[in-house]
C-alpha cells in the first residue's frame, strides 16, 4: 500500500508539471485559461492526497480553496476581463515555442538533479515533492519571462505559485500552509483586480506590457 | 501567549488599531495628525526596547539584540516620514494633484506598512516573517500607483510582479528550511522558529540548506534592490509619493536586508555549509558598480535617488558579506546612516518638486538662491550619501574601504571605483540643482523643515563624533553577524 500512496503522489505531482508544459505552448489566452484551470485541479488532487497521506486534514482546506479559487473563480474573472477590455486573444511570445519548450525541459532536468541530490536526508515523499514543485516553479518563471501579454505574464505567475502550494504541503507537517495559501490567493486577487482596476478605469488601452514600456519615466 | 501591557504587543497593535481607525475616520487633517501620532507611540514603543527588560521570546515574537537596531530605526524614520506626509500631503491636495478620493486609505495603509515592517522583525518564526514582508509589500504597491499616472501605474505593476516573484522564491527557500529542519527538530511550529533553528542548525543537512539561501538571497534580495534582480526600485521610487519613496528607502530596504542576515547568521552556524558571505559580497559589488554608472544621465531627480539607494544597499550587503567585526560594524552603521540621510534627502527632494511642480532635473536650479533652506539641505543631503567628510556616511564608507583593503585589496579597489563614479555623478547633478542660474518656479515653499534637519542633524553629528554607547552597542551587534 504505501508504494502505491507515493506512486499516486508522484503521479499528482508529474502530472501538474506535465500541464506547466502544456501551459508553455498556449497561443491563444482562453486556451490558456482553461488550461490553468486544470492545473489548478492537478494542485487540489495533489494537495487533498497529501492531506489524506499526511493525516492533516487542515490541507483540505488548501486544496479546497485550491479548486474553488484558482480552478474556477480566477479563470472565469480573467475571461471576463478579457472579453471587457478587450484584450487581443493571441499571445505573442518573445522566443519561439521550440526554444522555449526546450529551455523547460532543461529547466525540469536543472531541477531534478539540483533537488534529488541535496535531499537524500530528507522524508522519500517531500523529496520528489520538492524537485516537482521546483521545476513548476522555473517553468513558471520561464512563462513569465517568455511572454509579452500582462495577462499570460500572471498565469505564468498563478502556476508558479501552484509549485509552491505543492512543496509547501509536501513537507511534512508543516505549518502555516493553510495561511500561506491564503495569502497567496489574496496577492493574486489582487493582481487580478488590479489588472482590472488600472486598465479599465485609466487610459491603458492594451495589456501588452510592451505598450506600457512606451511610458517608462526616463522618456519624457 | 499572554501578553499584557508590553513594548511588543504596542509596537504592532498601535499601527494596526491606528490603521483600523483611519480607514473609517473622515478628513484629511485629523487623519494626518493621528498617523503622526501612531508613528510617535511605536517609536516610544521601540525605544522603551532599549532601556527595559527584553520581553521573554515566544513561539511567535522574538526581540534580541540584532532586531531592536532595525525596530528603533525603522521606527525613527517612519515616525518623521508621517511629519512630511503631513506637510507633504497637504499641499498635494491643495494643488489637485490628489484627489481626497484617492488619500481615502492612504494613511490606514501607512500604518498597515509599519505593522507589517514591525511583524517582520519581531518575528520568531521564518513563515510569519515572510508573510509580514508579504504585507509590507501589497501596501507599498498600492501607495506607489496612487496618482494613477501611466508611469505611476507602470512602476506600480512592475513592482508588483517583480516584488511576487522576489516573494515567491522567497517562500520557497523558506520551505526548504523547514525541510531541512524538521528530520532534526520536528514537525511543527518549532521547526520554523528562529530560536529552534539557531540552536540545532549544525545538525542540518549542508547541502540542502546551501540551496535553501540561493533562493533566500534572490527572493529576499529583489526586495532589498539588489543588481540583477533590481528594476522596480527606481520607477517605485519615482513614481510614488515622495512619503513612500523615504520609507522604502528608510524601511523597507532594510527590513529585507534583515531577512538576509538572518538567513546568513543561520547559515554560517552550520560548519559543512558553504559559506553565504562571497555571494552576498559578488551582489553588493554589482549593485555598487551598477547603481554608481547608471546615476549619470538620469533626468529625473527621484529616480536618481532611487538608483542611489541601489548603489548604498549594494555597499551595506558588500559589507556584510565580507564579513568580520569591523565590516559588520561598517555595515550597520551605514544602514543607519543611509536610511537617515537617504529619507531626508527625499524629504527636502519631495518639497522642491512640490514647489518646482516637476521633477525634472533640467527644470530644476539655484536652489541655494531660490529656496535657502531646502537648497542647503539638499546640499547637505547629497554631500552625505556621495561619501564626503565630515558627515556620518564618509566614516561608515571609509570602515567599509579600508576593512576590506585590509583583507582583500582587489574588490577594495573595485569598490573605489564604483564610490567614486557614483560621487562625481551626485556632485556633477548637485552642482546645478543648487548653484547655477534660477529655473523654475519661485514661490515661497510650504515645507516642514524639522523632519529633514533631524535626519541630516543626526548624520552630521554621527560624523563628527559617534558616542561611545552607540560604538559598544553596535560592536556587540556587530558580533553576532559573525
Amino acid at each position: 500500500m504505501p508504494s502505491m500512496a507515493f506512486d499516486t503522489a508522484h503521479l499528482l505531482a508529474g502530472g501538474l508539471v506535465l500541464v506547466s508544459f502544456v501551459l508553455l505552448y498556449q497561443d491563444r489566452l482562453y486556451g490558456l485559461l482553461n488550461i490553468y484551470a486544470i492545473h489548478a485541479v492537478a494542485l487540489s488532487a495533489s494537495v487533498a492526497w497529501q492531506a489524506y497521506l499526511q493525516g492533516a486534514p487542515h490541507l483540505y482546506v488548501t486544496a479546497g480553496l485550491a479548486l474553488g479559487f484558482k480552478a474556477v473563480i480566477i479563470p472565469v474573472a480573467l475571461r471576463r476581463i478579457i472579453e471587457r477590455l478587450g484584450i487581443h486573444r493571441e499571445i505573442e511570445p518573445v522566443v519561439g515555442i521550440s526554444l522555449t519548450m526546450l529551455a523547460g525541459m532543461g529547466l525540469v532536468a536543472l531541477a531534478m538533479v539540483v533537488m534529488l541530490k541535496v535531499t537524500t536526508e530528507a522524508a522519500p515523499l517531500a523529496r520528489e515533492d520538492l524537485a516537482f514543485a521546483l521545476a513548476v516553479v522555473l517553468l513558471g518563471l520561464l512563462m513569465m519571462t517568455t511572454r509579452r501579454n500582462a495577462v499570460s505574464q500572471v498565469v505564468g505567475f498563478m502556476s508558479l505559485e501552484n509549485g509552491l502550494i505543492l512543496a509547501a504541503t509536501g513537507a511534512q507537517g508543516m505549518p502555516l500552509v493553510v495561511e500561506i495559501s491564503f495569502a497567496f490567493s489574496i496577492l493574486i486577487a489582487f493582481i487580478v483586480i488590479g489588472i482590472f482596476l488600472f486598465r479599465i478605469r485609466e487610459r491603458f488601452d492594451t495589456v501588452d506590457l510592451q505598450a506600457l514600456h512606451r511610458f517608462r519615466g526616463e522618456a519624457r | 501567549m499572554t501578553l499584557p501591557f508590553d513594548p511588543v504587543a504596542t509596537l504592532l497593535l498601535t499601527p494596526l488599531a491606528a490603521a483600523a481607525v483611519l480607514a473609517l475616520l473622515p478628513g484629511f487633517r485629523l487623519k494626518a495628525g493621528l498617523n503622526v501620532l501612531a508613528s510617535l507611540v511605536t517609536l516610544a514603543a521601540a525605544a522603551s526596547l532599549l532601556f527595559s527588560a527584553r520581553p521573554a521570546t515566544g513561539k511567535f515574537l522574538l526581540v534580541d539584540d540584532l532586531n531592536i537596531v532595525f525596530i528603533v530605526l525603522g521606527s525613527f524614520v517612519g515616525f518623521t516620514t508621517s511629519a512630511f506626509s503631513a506637510t507633504y500631503v497637504q499641499h498635494e491636495i491643495d494643488t489637485g494633484r490628489l484627489a481626497p478620493a484617492h488619500l481615502r486609505f492612504y494613511h490606514a495603509m501607512y500604518q498597515v506598512l509599519m505593522f507589517a515592517m514591525n511583524l517582520a522583525l519581531v518575528s520568531n518564526n521564518i513563515g510569519l516573517m515572510w508573510v509580514a514582508i508579504e504585507l509590507a509589500t501589497l501596501t507599498t504597491v498600492v501607495m506607489v500607483g496612487i496618482y494613477r499616472t501611466h508611469e505611476a501605474l507602470e512602476a506600480a505593476w512592475k513592482y508588483f510582479i517583480l516584488g511576487s516573484v522576489g516573494i515567491a522564491l522567497a517562500l520557497f527557500g523558506t520551505i526548504l528550511v523547514y525541510v531541512v529542519a524538521q528530520p532534526v527538530i520536528g514537525e511543527g511550529l518549532d521547526s520554523m522558529a528562529w530560536t529552534e533553528l539557531m540552536g540545532r542548525v549544525g545538525e542540518f543537512e549542508p547541502a540542502l540548506l546551501n540551496v535553501a539561501f540561493v533562493f533566500l538571497l534572490l527572493g529576499y534580495g529583489t526586495k532589498v534592490g539588489l543588481a540583477p534582480v533590481h528594476a522596480w526600485l527606481p520607477d517605485a521610487h519615482a513614481e510614488g509619493p515622495t512619503p513612500i519613496s523615504a520609507v522604502l528607502s528608510g524601511l523597507l530596504l532594510n527590513v529585507a536586508l534583515y531577512a538576509v542576515l538572518r538567513f546568513k547568521i543561520l547559515l554560517a552556524g552550520n560548519g559543512a555549509a558553504f559559506a553565504p558571505g562571497p555571494m552576498m559580497t559578488a551582489m553588493g559589488l554589482t549593485s555598487v558598480v551598477f547603481g554608481a554608472f547608471m546615476l549619470y544621465r538620469r533626468r529625473d531627480i527621484k529616480r536618481m535617488f532611487g538608483y542611489s539607494s541601489i548603489e548604498h544597499m549594494g555597499i551595506i550587503t558588500f559589507a556584510f558579506g565580507m564579513g568580520g567585526p569591523l565590516a559588520n560594524f561598517a555595515g550597520l552603521l551605514h544602514m543607519t546612516m543611509h536610511s537617515l540621510a537617504k529619507s531626508g534627502i527625499f524629504f527636502a527632494v519631495g518639497h522642491i518638486s512640490q514647489v518646482k511642480g516637476t521633477q525634472r532635473i533640467a527644470d530644476i536650479g539655484g536652489l541655494t538662491v531660490t529656496h535657502p533652506f531646502l537648497g542647503w539641505s539638499l546640499v547637505v543631503g547629497v554631500v552625505a550619501i556621495a561619501g564626503l567628510p565630515p558627515l556620518g556616511v564618509f566614516t561608515s564608507e571609509f570602515l567599509v574601504v579600508s576593512s576590506t583593503f585590509a583583507r582583500t585589496p582587489v574588490l577594495a579597489i573595485a569598490l573605489v571605483l564604483g564610490l567614486s563614479v557614483g560621487l562625481g555623478a551626485l556632485l556633477l547633478r548637485l552642482n546645478s540643482l543648487a548653484f547655477g542660474e534660477p529655473r523654475g518656479s519661485l514661490q515661497p515653499a510650504r515645507a516642514s523643515y524639522l523632519p529633514m534637519s533631524a535626519h541630516l542633524a543626526i548624520v552630521l553629528c554621527a560624523g563628527l563624533y559617534l558616542p561611545a554607547p552607540l560604538v559598544t552597542w553596535f560592536q556587540h551587534v556587530a558580533s553576532i553577524l559573525g
